[in-house]
């Protein structure tokens, strides 16, 4: 797995256990759709090889990301020359190549690469201003990691494993401010995570970590405010990748990933 | 609490929830930066004025130097810097108008120069030509059909 964060310079709290860490956001190439191409591509090759499972051996892989027509992904892993299904999931892309990758190895994979990719400036250029723009970020906007993460599921190892899918509705909560994303996905994920404990017949303290994608700093607190409202308290062991990735203060990210 | 009644209680929960934009703070700059940037064009204006340019020519110098500041502080990457700073004081001067049209430009470089800068520099701007346009041929028909005996073109 590999990821790199840029722009703010300083690299966020988690920048330790990625594989490699750039400082520009071209990385070299002309545009920003070309550095994330790149990016990602880097980062199924380090995770192939440090699997140490070679590709050939791969039977096919789920990767996408934000870009129209998953052009990162599509672009950048055009020469791994492994069956590709695209996907779409905006946030929750990784998710979803996660679990249909699962899927895949208990019908008729051994081994699933699932991959996805985002980066700041690509993102901001496709769905709001243009980055010289002299306009104000409200307190409640988040802030795209540039980067990119792989993980390649198979049906031998050691673990850890995936065992259980809950895959979640879609709840629309009449949400329109673009600014505030956590407030819009979070009923959504309490949602889900609800679901998953009646479907399971668990409770939160089952849970070593219960992890969200990108909710950030206001979606968190929504998320804990509507699962306790259902009688479920996640207050202690929930967390957010958004939240965790940048520090919010020092790297002025607003309200997190 | 249930905040997932109706969309209605969401909203108003998450209104509560969500912090609000320093707007005390963010007037304050606005003003003096806005307040800055027009000194600054009264600058000009004067000086144009004493070396013997009529008012409505100064204007135009006043128009084509804040024009021209801005897209090159756009250009250095500083606009942004100073829009994220005043919002709406740099924002609602010429200035603006000039970095809304530059940064797109700027961006869609790297899509080529006729789809790319051609193609997309209108972007933010373009509604506001659009309807600025619009609405000042709305106010020239209303003033044609109401000052039929007067018309001059200024």
């Amino acid at each position: 797995m590999q990821v790199l964060l840029d722009q703010k310079k300083l690299i966020g709290p988690l920048s330790k256990y990625f594989d490699q860490t750039l400082d520009d956001e071209f990385w070299g190439e002309k545009t920003w759709e070309k550095a994330e191409s790149k990016i990602i591509k880097e980062t199924v090759n380090t995770v192939i090889s440090k699997s140490g499972i070679p590709s050939s051996e791969i039977d096919c892989m789920f990767a996408g990301d934000l870009l129209n027509q998953c052009i990162s992904s599509s672009f950048g892993l055009r020469e791994a020359n492994i069956p590709f299904f695209g996907v779409f999931g905006a946030c929750s892309t990784f998710v979803e190549s996660m679990s249909l990758g699962a899927i895949a190895v208990e019908g008729f994979a051994n081994n699933v690469l699932c991959a996805t990719s985002s980066h700041f400036c690509s993102a901001e250029k496709q769905f709001r201003f243009p980055l010289e723009l002299g306009n104000q970020r409200p307190p409640t906007s988040q802030w795209t990691v540039t980067g990119s993460g792989a993980a390649i599921l198979s049906k031998n190892g050691n673990g850890p494993y995936i065992t259980h899918i809950t895959p979640g509705k879609m709840v629309d909560m009449g949400i329109k401010d673009a600014n505030n994303m956590g407030a819009a996905m979070a009923p959504a994920f309490a949602d889900t995570l609800i679901t998953h404990f009646l479907d399971t017949g668990r409770s939160p303290n089952y849970y070593d970590a219960i992890i969200s994608g990108d909710l950030g700093h206001i979606g968190k607190e929504i998320a804990i405010d509507i699962a306790k409202s259902q009688g479920y308290n996640i207050k202690s062991n929930y967390n957010d990748c958004g939240v965790l990735i940048f520090d919010k203060n020092a790297q002025d990210t607003h309200s997190g990933r | 609490m249930n905040p997932l009644e109706t969309k209605q209680t969401y909203q108003d929960y998450v209104d509560k929830k969500s912090p609000n934009s320093p707007i005390l703070k963010n007037c304050f700059n606005a003003f003096w930066v806005g307040g800055l940037i027009c000194t600054i064009g009264q600058i000009i204006l004067n000086i144009c004025k004493e070396r013997g340019f009529d008012t409505q020519t100064s204007g135009t110098i006043v128009s084509i130097l804040l024009i021209g500041i801005a897209a090159f502080l756009t250009g250095l990457n500083l606009f942004n810097k100073i829009g994220k700073f005043a919002g709406a004081g740099s924002l609602i001067p010429i200035t603006g108008f000039a970095n809304s049209i530059v940064s797109p430009a700027m961006e869609y470089k790297s899509e080529g120069y006729v789809m790319g800068v051609g193609g997309k520099m209108f972007t933010v701007a373009g509604p506001v030509l659009v309807f600025g346009i619009s609405a000042s041929i709305l106010v020239g028909i209303i003033y044609m059909i109401f000052n039929t005996q007067t018309i001059t073109l200024v």
